[in-house]
């Protein structure tokens, strides 16, 4: 067994073995729930809590129904309506919610760096669902074994991401991912939604759809998220989606049998054609949400491994 | 009538850059006599310095007190304290209080307050724009008269071309220094670190290192209009640099100043989100470092200051964006300058040419040197000894250090004020 670490917070600090092993798990897990056969004694006795500071429905679902489906106890505290309202720190909450003693916390935050701060405050596993532009591991792990098993493998590919590169945390951990498993990275998108420095994050950077996309194995569109059209950073959405809209034009460009993904939710008409988006042949937007509840139940399954290993043996070595 | 006799002592003279035994006699608070050989006085009181460092005290420009408002974070007793272990003999504080030093009556607060409670000499600084808010120019002549030393809105930008060109030009007639934050206020609007690759990385909001620069320029542009007399707080890029250098040169009343952490760390120190790096301007990238130590050295950047900000735990453990932002640095200043000189990147007399003489030059004060007629402001130190800095140790009310567990070297052995003993022990 490789994945040794304690919380899931990021795809920084996973090794490439790390990530084979919670792929080939969730893919198993892909498997059995399509067959139908039930896992409830893997988390049984165990507490799951979901801890969502920033809106989500789909993510949200995807953690509830992975960890029932390993029967752990699983709660949701929509924390934007609770205490932090009152004036409640991270800080105060973390260490309210340790008190109670769960064995995994899922966590969204809507600034970078958040669950890492909330990590270093309970003794529970804590998995990162997001935290400001930082990190999504899960959502870079869903999209890996999706394109794994679209592709049959997951090294050598030629891989676009296009759109809000600057503010997606889907991005980075993607980026990340796809770099440490030895695949070739594009990044496609308007220079005002890249991040600085991005010449030195090891990939090819496109301002135009149809060069990015020469070729490609798979197209990663990102969501344009609307709050981003206050920001000035595009003038309008309709010639955003002129020039950046995913349409069957632009995807002419890559290989015939490229796969289209999107992390959801999707805005048909600014940054993907409905026709597209519901291709059967192209989109594999359905396959991610199915493969995004297998890849958390091996996660939350790894975790309590590591979990109960290091209450029996205290003094072990995990980070 | 006092007499005492350093003997046997290093002495960092920052004027003749240079660094070489003597010794030094102190009568009545005021140095008189400087020798190479020391000579026997009659009824001198004699502390032999065992060869160690005897320099001109620090006097630091803009440190935060937190009084009025903030009293738990740090008051004049702790800050001075501070101040005496670090070697500091002057304090410059900074008005970005609540409320802003920013009429005379405050001003009278806070020199009665500093009276009474620090060790150390301060000068306070006013605001230059009432409640720091970039609309109206403060009294400044009758801050000036309360002895208000300088006029600064701190870290707050004064947007306002046309209020600032004013206040530059109001200033000029009463011969006032104005001391101003370099930022372009749009760009850096709500950035918690300088954009790059490492801003990606971790998702932090950025902003350009050519935000200073933008800043600068405009500042130039006043100052060639208004011939006032102007400090800039911190330059920490390179790309500032030559509009600095050129400014000088072109007869400007400009100089600029840095922060001492600036110059030591880079935006990496950072890491996974700790917030007792965060600063304001933010950490650099290692090529700006490297240029601006190599400024200082050049005398483009005149002076070092610790940009003292006390902050409460409260304030710095949340996420990243959310933290507050500076650090104490009154007591490290003086370990953590002495990284550079331990990596021959500066000697020691021009360390205390940018700590002592240069603000001391700058804000019109008989110190700042070893030279008889100056005020005997002295701190004694032993350059080499190592420590590991534990910051609850720390005299400030307010431990927020970015060098809690650093290895350091360079320990205060004495401090003087006026030729009195205001910490420290042979």
């Amino acid at each position: 067994m490789s994945f040794r670490a304690r919380h899931l917070l990021g795809i920084e600090h996973l090794a490439p073995d790390e990530i084979t092993e919670v792929l080939d798990l969730a893919d198993q897990y892909a498997d059995h729930n399509r067959a139908g056969r039930s896992h409830k004694d893997v988390l049984a006795g165990m507490t799951q809590i979901n801890m969502f500071f920033e809106n989500s429905t789909r993510t949200q679902a995807s953690f509830e129904l992975a960890g029932k489906k390993l029967g752990a106890d699983v709660m949701n505290m929509a924390m934007q309506a609770s205490s932090i309202k009152k004036g409640e720190t991270l800080i105060d909450t973390a260490l309210t919610l340790n008190a109670m003693h769960p064995d995994l916390l899922v966590v969204r935050h809507p600034n970078s760096g958040a669950v890492d701060l909330l990590a270093q405050k309970v003794n529970g596993a804590v998995l990162n669902a997001g935290d400001g532009r930082h990190e999504h591991p899960t959502q870079a792990l869903l999209d890996a074994l999706t394109i794994r098993r679209a592709k049959g493998r997951l090294h050598r590919l030629s891989v676009a991401i296009c759109g809000d590169i600057s503010h997606s945390r889907v991005a980075r951990s993607n980026i990340m991912l796809l770099g440490k498993m030895e695949n070739r990275v594009r990044l496609i998108g308007p220079p005002t939604l890249m991040p600085s420095g991005i010449s030195e994050f090891g990939c090819e950077v496109f301002d135009t759809m149809e060069e990015g996309l020469k070729d490609v194995d798979v197209v990663m569109m990102l969501r344009l998220q609307k709050e981003r059209m206050d920001g000035g950073f595009i003038p309008s959405e309709r010639e955003y989606f002129h020039r950046y809209g995913l349409d069957f034009a632009k995807l002419s460009n890559a290989k015939d049998d490229a796969i289209v993904m999107h992390p959801g939710p999707m805005n048909r008409g600014v940054e993907i054609d409905g026709n597209i988006a519901d291709d059967i042949n192209r989109s594999v937007i359905q396959t991610q949400v199915e493969m995004g509840v297998a890849v958390r139940m091996a996660a939350m399954d790894l975790l309590a491994r590591n979990l109960k290993l290091n209450r029996k043996n205290p003094q072990g070595v995990m980070a | 009538m006092t007499k005492t006799l350093f003997t046997n002592a290093r002495l960092i003279q920052p004027v003749a850059l240079t660094d070489s035994i003597g010794a030094l006699l102190v009568e009545d608070g005021v140095i008189t006599e400087v020798f190479e050989e020391a000579p026997k006085v009659k009824g001198a009181q004699v502390i032999e310095c065992g060869g160690m460092c005897l320099a001109p005290g620090i006097i630091d420009i803009g440190v935060k007190v937190s009084e009025p408002g903030e009293r738990h974070k740090e008051s004049f007793r702790s800050a001075g304290r501070a101040a005496a272990a670090g070697g500091v003999t002057t304090i410059v504080t900074r008005p970005d209080t609540l409320p802003a030093i920013d009429t005379p009556e405050t001003l009278e607060f806070v020199a009665r307050r500093a009276q009474e409670d620090a060790p150390v000499h301060v000068l306070p600084m006013a605001a230059l724009t009432k409640e720091r808010a970039g609309r109206e120019m403060t009294e400044i002549g009758f801050l000036q008269d309360g002895g208000a030393v300088a006029f600064t809105d701190c870290d707050r930008v004064v947007v306002n071309t046309k209020v600032f060109s004013r206040a530059l030009t109001y200033a000029k007639s009463l011969d006032a220094l104005v001391i101003a934050h370099v930022q372009e206020p749009g760009l850096s609007e709500g950035a918690a670190v300088t954009s790059g690759k490492f801003a990606s990385l971790r998702g932090l909001p950025g902003v350009s290192p050519m935000a200073e620069r933008m800043a600068l320029d405009r500042d130039i542009g006043l100052l060639e209009m208004t011939g006032a007399k102007y400090h800039a707080d911190q330059i920490t890029t390179a790309r500032a640099l030559p509009a600095l250098e050129r400014a000088k040169r072109n007869g400007l009343d400009i100089t600029a100043g840095i922060g001492v952490h600036h110059l030591t760390l880079n935006e990496l120190d950072v890491a996974d989100y700790r917030t007792f790096f965060k600063l304001k301007p933010p950490l650099r990238s290692e090529d700006d470092r490297l240029a601006v130590v190599q400024a200082v050295a050049d005398g483009v950047i005149d002076i070092i200051c610790s940009m003292h900000t006390p902050q409460d735990e409260e304030s710095k453990r949340l996420p990243y964006e959310e933290a507050a932002s500076g650090a104490v640095a009154l007591e490290t200043l003086l370990p953590a300058a002495l990284r550079l000189y331990h990596e021959e990147q500066l000697t020691l007399p021009q360390l205390f040419r940018a700590m002592a003489l240069n603000p001391a030059r700058r804000l019109g004060l008989n110190a700042g040197r070893l030279r008889a007629g100056c005020a005997a402001d002295l701190v004694l130190f032993d350059p080499d000894a190592p420590f590991v800095l534990d910051r609850a140790t720390l005299q400030s009310k307010s431990k927020n250090t970015p060098f809690d567990g650093a290895r350091m070297q360079g320990k205060v052995l004495g401090t003087w004020v006026d030729g009195v003993e205001v910490s420290g022990r042979l």
